[in-house]
């Protein structure tokens, strides 16, 4: 890795089976992400992914590009925008990037992560540290 | 009414030890596409220098969550959940989460602000092995959402 040096966009598919399978494994049933009934009640405009969802897809895409399973030293997100899953077989997409920004002190490299949802920024302030393979 | 600020610096009691385990460790990866055998397979997991399988980056959600309930729920500080939306989110890393790993929580509220009608409210959880290592400190900010 190298300052300056650009993760691939990765796109990920987002669909309502995907967020009942999150929260079964988080244990989060907030219903505002499986019930239309109970989102637009709250006033969003249906259900939406749990951020927590949204915040392990970038990670994953940032640590499949570090080729470590382990490497995330330090990551923190905002979760700005919701990101709304239509009740179809299409869902919506989440789309990452990544920029190497610099090294910490030990070597590790300081990211600054993008996701993105319909041309909308859906996580702002999101960095990462991670540990990288030498070379 | 503004959340009380005399809550700052307040620390909740330990929670009851939460063992890591390996299906677990597997469910959660498949629910966020963690595709590395690292996460399902202890050999490859091994084969990598770590002691048992490793748990993706945001697992420790699965803990803190309801560890910060004992917050959320004091009805001493009067957060109002139904208003309550998730604002920030940080790990920060001394070691991975392994599978075997006999995990407290202890939670503090760090930091209570009030803008614009809103409050913000960031909690702090230690997550340390039974025996006092520690493994991740994890920050919330939630934003209890005013009324009217």
């Amino acid at each position: 890795m190298e300052i300056g040096e650009r993760l691939p966009p990765h796109t990920f598919r987002v669909t309502r089976a995907d967020l009942v399978r999150y929260a079964g494994a988080s244990g989060d049933f907030n219903p505002i992400h499986w019930s239309d009934r109970v989102a637009t009640k709250v006033g969003l405009p249906g259900v939406i992914a749990h951020g927590m969802y949204t915040m392990a897809l970038a990670g994953q895409a940032v640590l499949a590009w570090a080729g470590d399973p382990a490497a995330v030293v330090e990551y923190g997100v905002r979760f700005t925008k919701p990101v709304v899953v239509p009740d179809d077989d299409e869902g919506t997409e989440v789309t990452v990037t990544a920029v190497v920004k610099g090294f910490t002190e030990q070597g590790h490299a300081r990211l600054d992560i993008t996701a993105t949802c319909g041309g909308d920024k859906v996580l702002g302030q999101a960095r990462a540290i991670v540990r990288h393979r030498a070379g | 009414m503004p959340l009380d600020p005399s809550f700052v610096g307040r620390t909740y009691p330990p929670t009851p030890s939460y063992e890591v385990g390996r299906e677990k460790i597997r469910e959660f990866a498949a629910a966020v596409g963690a595709t590395d055998p690292a996460h399902t397979d202890p050999a490859a997991a091994r084969a990598l220098g770590h002691p048992d399988v490793v748990a993706p980056p945001t697992f420790p959600i699965v803990m803190t969550m309801s560890a910060g309930a004992q917050i959320i729920d004091d009805p001493a500080l009067g957060i109002d959940y139904s208003r309550v939306v998730h604002g920030d989110q940080r790990f920060s890393y001394t070691r991975p989460v392994y599978a075997g790993d006999r995990l407290t929580c202890v939670c503090t509220v760090d930091e209570i602000t009030s803008r614009a009608g809103h409050d913000f409210v960031t909690t702090r959880t230690e997550v340390a092995t039974e025996d006092g290592e520690p493994v991740v400190t994890v920050w919330s900010r939630l934003v209890v959402r005013g009324e009217g």
